[in-house]
């Protein structure tokens, strides 16, 4: 099997599509007719400079925002704004920009956090212990480990969080969101602060979650030459405005992305 | 018992032989998923007569080799035992050598059939694949990564399974068949020696040896099916493979596989072998770990750390040597057992550690006696790959940090007129594969092997290894000179980074030292003495006192040995400039090359001879960025106190 026949039966249809969102506040544009879509398995990058939008574009999906104008289209449904919880209900997973770990319990626990939404047991049961919480406990402990496992972080498996170093805290942070079997995972800056080498590892990573769970991945980066070897396709956000989407080589040429970067006088 | 293990000759037969007699104690555990799996032997023989049927299926004939890429996994070691059972030689491969590397052994053995962990292997292999002809199928264990890769050659462990599970049921006594049609004399296993210095060559060893070799050292130590060995060196080593290979099929004892290299220490906590083999480095990596943290633990814990590890150095050996102590002392250790020894041993995974082995390189006395001072029970044991490993282990009570104990049964040793030792054992290699040159070279017409290491017995009748044949020399009065020897010694001290000792067709001895800049400068900072850098450190004649005291250290220490009291160091300085492998003076692993550094530094040489108190040098020095610079300085030569053999024995 050839490179791009794996590449062409790997990406679906869409599944997640923005429509014309425009997000303020206050005065401040945030977003402005903002319209792109994702399709199902691949991986999706919203890339900018600096104050573009990227991270506000994100909390639109995940629900964490409202936009004041446009919709977003999920599996066929529309929506004028996401609620947090529904949206992990409906299997769209994230992490945060400056890591959102409980930094007093340890990398097993926090993961165990991701499996909430998957926790069928009421509190009774979990209270008493009783055979069916064990169960179910014991299945998502093996859910976890699989987790663990991918990502190779058995050796911090007991460790506080808030004892690891910063690049092992941001892989932490994916596997919480993995552990939530999310159909679609919205990854904000995923390798900020990071050197060359975790870099790399993430990029691995990242790849790796795509391709053997199929997860579809929308990523934001600031930092282009990342993004543009793990993407199949990319946004590009400028003060609120998209100005290109389109395949890496694409955007990578375009003239407007070019201005955005190095800075022209607007 | 005894009369039934003429029988078991062969490794598949041992398998059998525990599947019925002990099928449901454990052979192999591995950490998998945050849990312990355990095979029982049953189970282990079930999947190894599985993977054989499927091994026969894919072409894999009597005297075939194959190759096996990966780090210490249960299905490695199943798939080794497999191949043995159809009378195939397994061939261990390193796990962390490069595509090129693995070539060689590829093309040399011809193999057609092998069995990688992972991606990482596969990848290598498949890239040397245009090099490898004869190298038709390539078996994964994890398949992760490897759902696109389209090869023909590439087959998953789980559709091999298929394969043998549909053969066995077709034919349910093929294995047993095969099994039987094994000898002792077979090969067992063919090991590549590391080729640092010329092409690799395979060394191919026998059931018999193997068996033997493993069975001799097991009944020494008293190793029982109950014990425990966690498997965490690759198995491409001799070692490894005869501590979770072949003494397991021997004994019937449990091979732990840790989960990965970093959570070693706590998987080894967890399980708690009984049996333990570390090289010196690794020992001394565990000791800087224990000293850093108890650098960071509070006054009252510092303190009694301090207080007991001194109540152990000077008692702790003994007791675990059996000797006389007195009662107050015993009482002081049992409660330094009670606060710090038995925590420290649990931190260390080596609670329950009976025998526990070194070896491979000369290990410092200090970091010897820590271990057992905490009563773990470490000692020497030489061999090679050519041996089967045990040659020489101490018995327990004759332990010395020095000597690396008497012949182990059945194993024959003496000295050629140039003290290299040559050895005779029921263990020694069969041949170096489709190399008989060399192995006549190494293997003469009498069957003693040639190890090319120089040595002697000690007073108490224990193996000396003193350096290789080719490096030693003599002085002028005919006095032994093993230059690794005495720079080793110097080494142990944390001060010394490098030395290198001169002497052969000299009246005595002298030595350059390289100074650990690290150690010495952590010494002078809290000593307030100011410094700029390295070769202003080396300079200060503090400095020099302190590396005399080591020296001298060292002399007393030789003057109690009869074979080199004479080669005590007279003379030394501290080099300007710390020896480089950039400089052609170190080699890429960190060995001096005395040859090429006497040439360079020759004046150096000539003023330690010629009696003068200092010379003057300039040299040109090399950076990384490739730029040159002169660096010209005054080295003072210092004398050094030498002993007489006598007195210093009566000191020591």
């Amino acid at each position: 099997m050839s490179e791009t026949e794996a590449h062409g039966a790997r990406i679906g249809a869409p599944i997640l599509a923005v429509e014309g969102v425009s997000l303020t506040f206050g005065g401040v544009r945030a977003l402005s007719e903002v319209s792109f879509d994702v399709r199902e398995r691949e991986v999706r990058a919203i890339i900018g400079p600096n104050g573009a939008g990227k991270s506000s574009m994100l909390n639109v999906l995940n629900g964490f925002y409202q936009p004041q104008r446009g919709v977003i289209r999920f599996r066929g449904r529309e929506f004028h704004g996401m609620r947090p919880r529904a949206a992990a209900e409906m299997g769209i997973g994230r992490t945060f920009q400056n890591i959102a770990l409980f930094r007093g319990m340890s990398v097993l626990d926090n993961i165990m956090v991701g499996r909430n939404m998957k926790m069928r047991g009421n509190v009774l049961q979990e209270a008493l212990w009783l055979p069916a919480a064990r169960r179910e406990e014991i299945e998502h402990r093996h859910a976890v480990e699989e987790i663990i496992d991918f990502l190779e972080i058995q050796h911090v498996r007991r460790t506080p969080v808030g004892r690891l170093p910063y690049g092992l805290q941001k892989r932490v942070e994916l596997a919480r969101a993995l552990a939530m079997e999310p159909s679609v995972l919205l990854l904000d800056e995923p390798m900020a602060g990071m050197n060359l080498e975790e870099k790399q590892d993430m990029c691995r990573f990242i790849l790796d979650v795509n391709d053997h769970y199929g997860t579809t991945i929308v990523l934001i980066e600031h930092d282009m030459g990342v993004v543009m070897d793990i993407s199949d396709r990319v946004v590009v956000l400028d003060y609120g405005r998209l100005i290109a989407d389109g395949a890496p080589d694409v955007v990578r040429g375009d003239q407007a992305v070019i201005d955005a970067y190095l800075g022209v006088a607007h | 018992m005894a009369s039934d293990i003429g029988a078991l000759d062969t490794f598949p037969k041992l398998l059998l032989h525990h599947a019925a007699v002990r099928g449901e104690r454990p052979a192999i555990r591995e950490k998998d998923l945050g849990i312990w799996q355990t095979w029982s032997w049953s189970q282990f023989a079930e999947e190894v007569r599985i993977l054989a049927c499927a091994f026969a299926e894919e072409g894999l004939k009597r005297g075939d080799h194959m190759a096996l890429v990966g780090d210490n996994r249960p299905r490695i070691y199943a798939a080794m035992c497999a191949a043995q059972c159809l009378g195939a030689v397994p061939v261990p491969m390193y796990q962390d050598a490069v595509a090129a590397e693995m070539a060689f052994p590829i093309q040399n053995a011809e193999i057609g059939h092998a069995l990688a962990e992972d991606q990482e292997q596969v990848d290598k292999l498949l890239e040397i694949l245009p090099q490898c002809p004869t190298l038709k199928h390539i078996y994964y264990d994890d398949p992760r990564g490897l759902r696109h890769y389209a090869q023909p050659q590439l087959a998953s462990y789980d559709r091999l399974r298929e394969i043998g599970v549909e053969a066995r049921r077709r034919d349910p006594d093929f294995i047993e068949r095969e099994i039987a049609k094994g000898t002792g004399d077979d090969a067992a296993a063919m090991f590549f020696t590391s080729g640092t210095t010329a092409t690799p060559k395979g060394v191919v060893l026998t059931h018999h040896a193997l068996i033997d070799r493993a069975r001799a050292a097991a009944e020494m130590e008293g190793l029982t099916d109950r014990d425990a060995v966690i498997a965490y060196l690759p198995p491409a080593w001799i070692g490894q493979n005869i501590f979770s290979y072949a003494q397991p099929l021997v004994v019937g004892y449990c091979i732990c596989c840790p989960e990965s290299a970093e959570t070693l220490m706590t998987d080894m906590r967890e399980i708690g072998p009984t049996y333990y083999f570390a090289p010196p480095r690794v020992l001394e990596a565990l000791l800087t770990q224990v000293s850093i943290r108890m650098e960071d633990a509070g006054l009252i814990k510092r303190a009694m750390y301090r207080h007991y590890m001194e109540v152990a150095r000077r008692v702790g050996g003994a007791i675990l040597d059996g000797k006389k102590v007195g009662f107050m002392d015993r009482l002081r250790y049992a409660l330094g057992d009670i606060f710090v020894y038995g925590p420290l041993r649990n931190v260390l995974g080596m609670s329950r550690v009976r025998v526990a082995y070194t070896a491979g390189e000369a290990i410092g006395p200090d970091l010897f006696k820590f271990y057992r001072s905490i009563g773990i029970n470490l000692k020497q044991l030489y061999g090679s790959t050519e041996t089967s490993v045990f040659v020489c282990v101490q018995p327990n009570g004759m332990v010395k940090p020095d000597t690396v104990g008497p012949a182990v049964r059945g194993v024959e040793l003496k000295f050629t007129p140039q003290r290299e030792l040559l050895i005779r054992s029921p263990g020694l290699f069969k041949e170096y594969y489709k190399n008989p040159q060399a192995t006549a070279e190494a293997k003469d017409r009498e069957g003693w092997f040639h190890t090319g290491d120089a040595g002697y017995f000690d007073a108490d009748g224990q193996l000396k290894i003193i350096d290789r044949v080719k490096d030693v020399g003599k002085l002028n009065d005919g006095t032994l000179f093993a230059p690794k020897y005495l720079e080793n010694k110097l080494k142990f001290f944390p001060y010394v980074k490098e030395a290198v000792a001169f002497g052969h067709g000299r009246d005595r001895v002298c030595a350059f030292i390289n100074i650990d800049m690290e150690a010495v400068g952590n010494w002078a900072e809290r000593r307030k003495l100011a410094y700029t850098g390295y070769v202003d450190l080396a300079s200060r004649p503090e400095v020099r006192d302190l590396i005399a005291e080591c020296v001298e250290q060292v002399n007393a220490d030789l003057a109690s040995d009869p074979e080199l009291a004479g080669s005590q160091i007279h003379r030394f300085l501290l080099l300007h400039k710390e020896l480089d492998a950039d400089d052609g003076e170190l080699t890429r692993t960190r060995k001096v090359r005395r040859g090429h550094i006497a040439e360079k530094y020759a004046a150096l040489v000539d003023a330690l001879y010629g009696g003068k108190d200092s010379v003057h040098v300039e040299a040109q020095v090399r950076y990384e960025d490739g730029r040159t610079a002169q660096i010209s300085a005054d080295l003072a030569i210092r004398d050094a106190r030498t002993f007489a053999p006598s007195a210093a024995r009566k000191a020591a």
